[in-house]
């Protein structure tokens, strides 16, 4: 009795551990494989009848229903259910670390879809999670600004792959540099005031937590370091990715203190314990009602994110899905969030409505700020192409050194060494 | 017995605790009648408009479902298995005894982010889908613990000779169960309970990794937390949870107080 | 006598009481069985796929997790100092949290125990339980509110003119955030303990001679371990690891950070869960050395 109880303990542990070890891909959802010629696990080429209910992950402000207080105007989910029948559920994340987690949870039959930036985007496809669609779903899609454009597009290899188009866009918008004009003068024009060791800002400074800001350390250096022959602060070779992890580790000492909740930068500009350092459009919206704070594009340039609508290989509900998709690719809906939020929608038709709306609000003449870096110059082709847009680092450097990348695994490791 | 100083230093120490208790909870109080969603103190305005939000808010309705949902069936969980146990690891010795023992302490003495990302990757693996069903998992595992303490301690100071007492007065197994076992071990199994359910109730870390999309009062406050705009209203709900709370913590306590106290006089009262 | 047993009704659940009685093994798998089960299966389980999981690794070329032993998670754990000073600087907190603790509670402890009134105690007790209905995100919030240098905490002191104090977003909000959260559980054992010591011996000290101090450090100190020990195990593991406070209101990484952020578009569970084991091996000395001092039975 006593041994059979022992062996009961050792093969019901043993019974899960073997489940466990049979099956392939685990917790992580890893199953694709990485790298070229990926088939999309499912293609979604019609829109059928809703299901009446839809599960959302997205970044605060990109589905805004009404209900934030002193904001009521802004609201594109409440129509949107009416119209489709489907019940809107949204669950915030604030990074796309989380928006991974989120999505890959129950093999991706939790949630319907996710508004990816292009560094989850690629991890999504590359590890099935996202179903491709047929762009003949979509009518908008011949609306979409040219850089983005599925068909020849020139800064579309978030969401395109192998020719294989993975969601809709949304909105873009540029990480630029956000200061606080009372305390930072003369107005900066680079990032050195929040890299360099002699800044007059230290401890005031901040910075995105997020392995991603690696990727700026190194677009810094594209400009200052150019012997180092960064190409693309994504793909970075072991020499590159040092130098950019080096430029990190000096920055943390000019740190306050790094924002992951974008309030706590928010918070951070208007009790003063931040003056300076990379801010999200819709964190200057926030904080300048409360703060002196102004924006400006730095002359070595800006990273930036394009999102894009994902749906979830497993959703189940795809069809609400993807009327949500395809209603957000509307040019009034898009211009309602570059309004709210300050990025840019990607349907340039939402451009023109922007501007309608400004010179409803403010007067004649307001329509200029449209193309101003205040609303991510909307409609700017040549802007949205300067942008280092999000993207996954892999090992596939995606040029001639062939695999010597960084993948992002390491990153996020040496992203826990910058911040010590 | 204990001197002058003692008393004045105890009775000092007694009074900063309960102020550092309390007066965080008194400032959520007071923001969640403050005019303006902003944080800076002193407060500007008051106003009562944030409890008509959450009242209305269907968000609020559904968190506050589920969660007593979750919690409910998390602790009649707890209390079978919880109480089963504490009744074979008191009474019984076996082998594996002290594992069994030490194995019930481990939900509540490990991290709670290893026991979600376990639970997660298990769940992930058997391919159960995420809902309320998993979300009871999650925390049946550490209510079972809080139960079973519970009863466990109050086991050891019921004295077994009441037990031996009954049979030789001709009871059987169940009849001593129901008149003696029972009313000595009721109120430690309503703390119990009563704590489970508050842990349940209140738990993010692992619900985070296993309710999926399932919004819980936490997950609710979680989000919300991160909106400038909504602070208010979380603040409004959580004193509303406290305030509504108030009524059943009282009754337990003093159920459980009553019948600790019986338990005392009897131990006190041996040899 | 006024209760007596019915003899004559030998009903099924009088056999099968009877049947348990003379069989106590049954009673016991009966008892026992469902709630082992149930561990078994899903905790142990979870637990035990996680410990594989640590030594497995993440191929950065296809991004999979292979099913192969390695010990590449544990030797960058080992040579990575970043590591080790996390760890440190989480266990340093987690320290400084239980300690803190255990000495608030022990006014309240006392008082409630062996000089309160019944009522008083029910009352105190409650007010020490009620708190944990706050909910554990608002009460964090409520010192990041309280701690922000236009917060309460700031206002206070500049009104007393001490100069300000700024803690905003640091290890010491971590740590006082983090006393606040687990006040009420190490305050609990410690109450059991004091309660359970019995009057006379206090009163044969003193008739001995002994004064207040040494009473305490003789007589009852020994005799409350149990009990301290038993509150400090929820303060001190509960802050191991625990993510979300140092998120919200610290602006340093913790043991719970590393884990959850390699969880993410990384998917490297493998290292995560390498270094999962990290606090669960602190958690298991720590039980053990509990064990010792009989903290299981003052729980």
């Amino acid at each position: 009795m006593r041994s059979a109880r022992k062996w009961l303990v050792l093969v019901s542990v043993l019974a899960v551990v073997a489940a466990a070890c049979g099956d392939d891909g685990d917790g992580g959802g890893a199953g694709g494989t990485g790298g070229g010629g990926i088939e999309p696990p499912v293609t979604f080429s019609e829109i059928g009848e809703g299901e009446g209910a839809l599960e959302l992950i997205a970044w605060h402000g990109y589905t805004e229903d009404g209900t934030t207080e002193g904001y009521e105007d802004y609201d594109w989910v409440t129509p949107f259910e009416a119209e489709s029948g489907c019940d809107v559920n949204v669950t915030y994340a604030d990074t796309s670390d989380e928006m991974v987690t989120l999505m890959r949870q129950g093999g991706g039959s939790v949630y319907d879809g996710v508004s990816a930036s292009g560094d989850a985007s690629n991890r999504l496809i590359a590890g099935g999670d996202v179903g491709a669609v047929d762009p003949a779903v979509f009518p908008e899609f011949a609306n979409v600004i040219a850089p983005l454009d599925p068909e020849g597009g020139t800064n579309n290899a978030h969401y395109v792959v192998d020719g294989n188009v993975y969601g809709t866009p949304y909105m873009y918008g540029p990480n630029f540099l956000m200061y606080n004009t009372e305390v930072v003068s003369p107005a900066p024009t680079s990032w050195a005031d929040t890299f360099e060791a002699d800044s007059p800002y230290a401890g005031s400074v901040t910075a995105y937590d997020s392995p991603i800001f690696i990727a700026d350390a190194a677009m810094y250096l594209m400009a200052t370091n150019p012997d180092l022959g960064i190409t693309d602060p994504y793909e970075l070779d072991q020499t590159q990715f040092d130098a950019a992890v080096d430029l990190l580790k000096q920055q943390a000492e000019l740190i306050g203190s790094y924002w992951a909740l974008y309030t706590d930068e928010i918070d951070g500009f208007v009790d003063g314990s931040m003056n300076i350092g990379t801010a999200w459009p819709v964190n200057f919206s926030y904080a300048e009602l409360d703060a002196p704070v102004d924006a400006v594009e730095p002359s070595e340039g800006m990273t930036g994110w394009a999102d894009t609508w994902m749906i979830s290989a497993n959703a189940p509900h795809p069809n609400c899905m993807l009327q949500w998709m395809d209603w957000t690719m509307q040019a009034d809906v898009q211009a309602e969030v570059g309004v709210f939020y300050g990025a840019a929608g990607s349907n340039v038709n939402s451009c023109a409505a922007i501007g309608e709306f400004l010179v409803d609000a403010y007067g004649e003449g307001s329509d200029e700020f449209v193309s101003t870096l205040r609303y991510s110059n909307c409609g700017d082709a040549d802007f949205l192409n300067s942008l280092y847009l999000w993207k996954t680092p892999q090992v596939d450097c995606g040029d001639d050194r062939g695999a010597v990348c960084i993948d992002y695994s390491e990153w996020t490791q040496a992203w826990t060494e910058i911040r010590g | 017995m204990e001197s002058r100083l003692a008393r004045i230093l105890i009775k000092g120490g007694t009074a900063f605790t309960l102020a550092f208790l309390y007066v965080p909870l008194g400032i959520v109080l007071l923001y969640a009648f403050s005019e303006s969603v902003g944080q800076a103190w002193p407060i500007d305005g008051y106003t009562t408009k944030w409890f008509g939000i959450a009242w209305r808010s269907q968000d609020v309705r559904e968190a506050l479902s589920h969660s007593l949902t979750v919690a409910s069936f998390a602790t009649i969980m707890a209390l079978l298995l919880g109480s089963a146990a504490a009744f074979a690891v008191h009474r019984f010795s076996f082998f594996g005894r002290n594992s069994v023992s030490f194995m019930l302490v481990l939900p509540i003495a490990l991290p709670g982010i290893v026991t979600a990302i376990a639970l997660n990757s298990t769940i992930n693996v058997l391919g159960i889908p995420f809902g309320i069903l998993t979300i009871v998992i999650g925390h049946a595992t550490f209510c079972i613990v809080v139960v079973y303490n519970n009863v466990v301690a109050r086991l050891r100071r019921t004295p077994t000779s009441l037990v031996e007492a009954s049979m030789d007065l001709g009871a059987d197994g169940w009849q001593t169960f129901r008149y003696v076992t029972f009313p000595a071990i009721r109120t430690a199994i309503v703390a119990g309970a009563l704590l489970a359910f508050a842990l349940s109730f209140d738990e993010i870390v692992v619900t985070n990794f296993t309710a999926g999309s399932t919004l819980t009062i936490p997950k609710f406050i979680y989000n919300n937390l991160r909106l400038p705009r909504n602070r208010p209203v979380v603040n409004v709900v959580a004193i509303a949870v406290l305030i509504l709370m108030l009524i059943p913590v009282y009754i337990a306590q003093r159920l459980a107080g009553s019948g600790g106290e019986t338990a005392e006089a009897r131990t006190q009262a041996e040899p | 006598m006024a209760v007596t047993a019915d003899h004559g009704d030998a009903g099924a659940g009088r056999r099968a009481s009877a049947f348990l009685f003379r069989h106590p093994r049954a009673k016991l798998s009966l008892s026992l069985g469902g709630p082992l089960a149930w561990f078994l299966v899903i905790y142990i389980g979870s637990l035990a796929v996680l410990f594989v999981t640590a030594f497995w690794y993440l191929d950065v070329f296809t991004s999979e997790i292979v099913h192969g032993f390695t010990l590449t998670n544990f030797r960058t754990l080992w040579e990575n100092d970043v590591y080790r000073a996390i760890t440190l600087r989480t266990v340093g907190i987690a320290a400084a949290v239980t300690v803190t603790d255990v000495i608030l509670s022990f006014p309240l402890a006392y008082f409630a125990a062996r000089l309160a009134t019944p009522r008083m105690r029910n009352a105190l007790l409650i007010a020490v339980v009620l708190p944990l209905w706050a909910n554990y995100l608002v009460r964090v919030f409520a010192w990041k509110i309280i701690l922000t240098p236009s917060g309460f905490l700031n206002w206070l002191v500049e009104m007393t003119g001490a100069g300000s104090l700024q803690l905003g977003r640091s290890n010491w909000s971590v740590w006082i955030a983090f006393v606040y959260l687990w006040l009420p559980f190490t305050l609990l054992p410690i109450y059991g303990a004091f309660e359970r010591i019995p009057s006379s011996f206090l009163e044969a000290s003193g008739d001995l001679g002994a004064r207040g101090w040494t009473t305490f450090r003789n007589v009852v100190f020994p005799l409350i371990l149990p009990g301290v020990v038993a509150g400090s195990i929820f303060a001190f593991s509960l802050t191991l690891g625990d993510y979300i406070t140092p998120e919200l209101v610290g602006n340093t990484q913790f043991i719970g950070n590393v884990i959850f952020d390699n969880v993410g578009v990384a998917g490297n569970i493998p290292f995560a869960a390498a270094y999962a084991m990290v606090p669960v091996a602190i958690m298991a000395v720590y039980l053990l050395l509990a064990k010792r001092a009989g903290a299981f039975e003052a729980l």
